[in-house]
């Protein structure tokens, strides 16, 4: 059996990156640990760059386990393009956990390799390996504070929800297994076209599997985990957690539920239909009453998440489009956000919003960032976000969902509310004490980046839009 | 003549009990393993229908295999983070762990 082995040097290179990292930690003086942060963005960025090479690909190897297709190389650059962001601004509030500092980047790195193969899964076994790859690094990035208890009970809960969860998805992996008799997802496919009914055991996996991936992307009801480790967790951590495992959640959850059971989506549309209005309510109000920017923020991610939700509910080229076009601005948007956050509470130590008064005269980045991330959640146009949810939105209007656009649209406005409450802090409080905030280089780079992105993308939505087209039908090419 | 659903319905009863297990316990150990007793539930499943429905193809079991070494990775970080904890609060009860709301 021929295998092409470069179809998987991305991969390759991340893995030879963060063992790479790992040696050299080793070998470096403890006061110049600090560059190797440097030294995973670097890495990361020239990975990034060689993906591009991988557009138009669209091959399968080891008989279908492993998928190279534009839609797997677009979400590994979305996981790229984050994890390069958080390591590039993450270094002055890594500096200030002071131990372990190359191990944070590795985890980091190890998560993403687990993102990465997770998008590309074409295989049941493959798909559980890369999850709990990207899992397992999540739960030691949440407990990294080891001195912070919070972020020890924060680890705690995620570590406990997330097997909880890990177990009731492969319960669903085993049934689908044994009904079907095959771990390849296209294979289940057919296997379940040749079938004359519905065996009642699979219907218990599938709805075992959206229980498992709705945890993953904290869906409502089983959102529960995610206020909390977001709080607790190092805000680089936080912003990845937000960002990446949601989106790598995403990406195969399309993967299994478009590709594997197209034959009863009638079923699992009106389950994710509900999932996501019940996601986007209770997401968007909870947010209002929050204190902590950390926890209102895990609020909006959950509403945002359930926006995204209306894209898998069309099950067609459009939707998916609308995911991964969605997906990207939201990494830009969050990441800002949380950037904004972590080098506040690097500053002064605290995440409360109301400290937040006055951010705009000690920090007229910073609050310009963090305005413009949170107007684009919103929608406002002429942000990305408003091009994301038009995308979305507009995909399933057209099948008898309208009454999802109406809460999505309702409930957008809503988030307004809380969206712009920060803002109002920011520019029309007092400072309370108005020493200027210090921005290293690295997170100011990453700052006007997102910012940056953030309005191109919103004015000129067209390039992206053509890659999350290409990615669309990749899947189901 | 014990055939798959026996194996099913044992299964299905493991995978309750340790659900039951990782909801109701309060000592997170034991909490640990409920859920260690939920994956071993998946296991059961997975060789089971290795046996009876892919006859001579090891799909199942290899799976089964993978989730052993996973299961194992995932309980040393838990008992790690367990030892962290405990080291901050001096319990393992998780009502304890209040900090955060939960």
């Amino acid at each position: 059996m021929d295998v092409n082995l470069s179809l998987l040097s991305i991969e390759i290179a991340t893995v030879v990156l963060a063992l790479g990292v790992l040696i050299i930690g080793l070998l470096v003086p403890k006061e110049q640990k600090y560059g190797l942060g440097y030294l995973v963005t670097i890495g990361l960025a020239i990975i990034l760059f060689v993906s591009f090479s991988f557009y138009g690909i669209n091959t399968k190897m080891f008989d279908g386990m492993y998928i190279i297709d534009d839609y797997s190389v677009f979400f590994k650059q979305l996981f790229l393009i984050s994890a390069t962001l958080v390591t590039l601004a993450a270094t002055l509030y890594v500096k200030k956990i002071g131990t372990n500092y190359g191990e944070f980047f590795i985890m980091i790195v190890f998560a993403t390799l687990g993102m990465m193969i997770l998008s590309s899964a074409g295989d049941l076994i493959t798909l559980y390996l890369a999850l709990e790859t990207m899992t397992i690094s999540f739960y030691i990035l949440t407990g990294f504070r080891k001195g912070d208890s919070k972020s020890i009970e924060a680890a705690v809960k995620y570590l406990i929800l997330g097997a909880l969860s890990s177990g009731v998805l492969l319960f669903g992996l085993s049934l689908v297994y044994g009904m079907t008799g095959t771990t390849v997802i296209s294979e289940v496919a057919l296997k379940i076209g040749e079938m004359a009914s519905m065996p009642p055991a699979l219907v218990v996996g599938v709805v075992f599997l959206v229980g498992g991936f709705g945890f993953k992307i904290s869906a409502v009801p089983f959102q529960m985990w995610s206020p909390d480790v977001y709080e607790g967790a190092p805000t680089p951590v936080t912003a990845f957690l937000a960002v990446g495992s949601k989106a790598a959640a995403f990406a195969v959850l399309m993967r299994v539920f478009l590709i594997a059971f197209p034959d009863f989506s009638a079923q699992w549309r009106v389950l994710f239909a509900a999932l996501a209005a019940l996601t986007i309510i209770v997401g968007n109000l909870v947010a209002i009453p929050q204190t902590n920017i950390k926890r209102m923020l895990a609020y909006s991610s959950i509403a945002q998440a359930g926006y995204i939700m209306t894209g898998v509910v069309a099950a067609n080229t459009a939707g998916v489009k609308g995911v991964a076009f969605y997906g990207m601005l939201y990494v830009f948007a969050t990441i800002g956000a949380f950037t904004v956050v972590m080098n506040f509470s690097a500053n002064t130590g605290s995440d409360e919003i109301k400290d937040y008064a006055g951010l705009a005269q000690r920090s007229p980045l910073l609050a310009a960032v963090l305005t413009v991330c949170l107007l684009s959640m919103a929608g406002i146009p002429p942000l990305a976000g408003f091009a994301g949810k038009f995308y979305l939105f507009s995909s399933i209007v057209s099948q008898g969902y309208l009454w999802l656009v109406i809460i999505g649209l309702l409930m957008s406005m809503a988030s307004v509310y809380y969206y712009l409450s920060v803002a109002k802090v920011m520019y029309m409080a007092d400072p309370q004490d108005d020493t200027p905030i210090i921005v290293p280089a690295g997170a100011k780079a990453t700052l006007l980046i997102t910012m940056a992105v953030t309005v191109f993308l919103g004015v000129y939505p067209q390039p992206l839009s053509v890659l999350a087209n290409m990615a669309a039908k990749a899947l189901f090419f | 003549m014990i055939g798959l659903n026996h194996f099913l319905i044992f299964s299905g009863t493991l995978f309750c009990i340790g659900l039951f297990g990782a909801l109701s316990k309060r000592n997170a150990i034991a909490i640990l393993m409920g859920l260690e007793l939920m994956l071993n539930a998946v296991n059961i499943n997975l060789v089971a229908f290795a046996r009876y429905v892919t006859t001579g193809i090891l799909t199942g079991h290899v799976f089964a295999i993978f989730v052993i070494a996973v299961a194992a990775a995932e309980v040393a970080v838990g008992l790690a983070l367990i030892v962290a904890i405990y080291r901050a609060r001096i319990s393992v009860n998780v009502e304890d762990f209040d900090w955060l709301k939960w």
